[in-house]
């Protein structure tokens, strides 16, 4: 999948989820804050990446993943990886 | 009051099917693809809250928490209590529930596919516990008094009330949301089809539920929500309550011997000690909405038993699971609605399909078909698997 692929999926799914309007969803906007994350929600966020790229985010990830940037780059690189796996 | 049913999902809706003698039962073809020995079912309608509750608030929601909040809702609605003035009041919650079966064997079912629990979501543990109507509308009503699920299998939504009356009796709350909640879905009957328990008249649906009918062959299992709300008499009176009915008499008993059969003596007990507490006589109830599931052997219990204790006096007694089937978890809160709006109404609902009696029922004077007439105090029978048996009685405030 190239990057906007993954973009445009990664915004599908966290507007079908989280039920945000995509107008929020601006690449360089803080995740967490724009989709009111909390403790459980983060469950949510690896059950929706699991069904949709196939891949099991771990909890630590998320550490290094402040901006809706920082998440499609995260997704891009973990897809690739199982690509070439 | 509010309710979620197969008969209705309003007040006024419900009371017209009563008065109708109109059935809420249907055949689902996905019973018999699952190897069900008998497809009838209450026919729910499914709710729809996007729009309604926040995504966490529904994830959050079992399919029985989900039919409790639409009957609480409106139970709230009808008593004017506002989300401001429960925020300023300790309300409490007892609710009746048992299962939450479809919520856990989905849970299991991505377990044994994924090999990892984290896929379950995080909804998962709230609909999947028995408290999951009371801690689920505890959160969405920022309640602030009792909170917690009473699991009596059948009697559990009778129990709910008992057990509300008497904290408000005992000066310990005010104001306490109860009712009863029951999936109505194939995961949540398989086993209790397995015993055999339910009806197989498949070919007409709504003839299948036929409570003290002598061709009687089983319960249709069915389900919904009923929510009423309990209030200290002085403080409905204060704030302008619709004080619809009083609660007068809770009576309760375990029959001590088999799990799963009908005891007469268990069920006289209980009969004796609501009206023992409610300061009443046999002669003094006008109405008796039984138990009455439909099974051979319950039915039979208990005709003897309201025989031994009203036999004198035969006050009309009908059992509304003809119209509903067996609300289970539900039933002893539903049931408690449905007879106070025959109340309200001035007319007690029918023992739809009631035909031919037996030994048993012909002792009884069993309302086959809707009769007018003012009822002052109606007496509730609820009966349940381990012999826990639960009886209220209700009267209209003068």
């Amino acid at each position: 999948m190239t990057k906007e692929e993954i973009t445009t999926k990664v915004n599908e799914f966290l507007v079908e989820e989280f039920e945000v309007d995509a107008i929020k969803i601006q690449p360089q906007s803080n995740m967490r804050e724009t989709l009111d994350l909390d403790s459980l929600d983060y469950v949510d966020l690896v059950v929706v990446i699991e069904s949709n790229f196939g891949f099991k985010v771990v909890g630590e990830d998320f550490v290094g993943i402040q901006s809706f940037q920082d998440f499609y780059d995260y997704c891009h690189t973990k897809v690739s990886q199982k690509t070439a796996a | 009051m509010g309710i979620w049913s197969c008969i209705g999902n309003s007040l006024e809706d419900v009371k017209n099917s009563l008065y109708e003698g109109k059935s809420g039962i249907a055949f689902d073809t996905v019973r018999k693809e699952w190897g069900y020995r008998s497809g009838l079912t209450g026919k729910v309608e499914t709710p729809h809250l996007k729009g309604v509750l926040d995504r966490r608030a529904r994830i959050q929601l079992s399919e029985e928490a989900e039919y409790a909040y639409l009957s609480t809702i409106q139970a709230l609605q009808h008593a004017k209590m506002d989300q401001d003035w429960m925020d300023a009041h300790e309300v409490g919650i007892l609710f009746g529930n048992d299962s939450s079966a479809k919520a856990v064997i989905e849970a299991i079912d991505i377990i044994r596919a994924k090999k990892d629990t984290t896929l379950i979501g995080s909804g998962s543990i709230f609909q999947s516990m028995n408290c999951t109507v009371t801690m689920n509308l505890s959160t969405i009503f920022k309640l602030k008094g009792i909170n917690f699920t009473v699991s009596a299998a059948c009697a559990s939504g009778s129990h709910s009330i008992g057990m509300a009356y008497l904290m408000i009796k005992w000066g310990l709350q005010d104001h306490i949301i109860c009712g009863g909640a029951q999936e109505v879905n194939p995961f949540a009957f398989g086993s209790f089809d397995g015993l055999g328990a339910f009806s197989v008249r498949e070919n007409d649906p709504t003839k299948a539920s036929r409570p003290f009918d002598r061709d009687r062959d089983g319960l249709v299992p069915s389900g919904g929500s009923a929510t009423v709300i309990l209030e200290d008499y002085e403080s409905a009176i204060k704030r302008g309550a619709p004080i619809l009915a009083e609660v007068v008499g809770y009576g309760f008993s375990s029959n001590g011997e088999h799990i799963s059969n009908s005891n007469v003596d268990g069920q006289v007990r209980s009969l004796e000690k609501a009206l023992n507490d409610a300061g009443l006589k046999a002669k003094d109830i006008d109405y008796i909405n039984a138990h009455a599931t439909s099974t051979p052997g319950g039915d039979k219990a208990e005709a003897l038993a309201l025989d031994q204790v009203f036999g004198e006096y035969k006050p009309l007694v009908s059992s509304t699971k003809s119209m509903t089937g067996h609300e289970c978890w539900m039933a002893g809160a539903s049931e408690i609605l449905y007879s106070t709006l025959m109340m309200q109404n001035d007319f007690v609902a029918p023992n739809i399909n009631f035909e031919n009696p037996d030994e048993a029922s012909a002792k009884l004077n069993i309302a086959a078909k809707t009769v007018d007439k003012k009822i002052t105090t109606f007496l509730s029978n609820s009966f349940g698997f381990g012999g826990t048996n639960s009886t209220l009685i209700i009267k209209k405030i003068s």
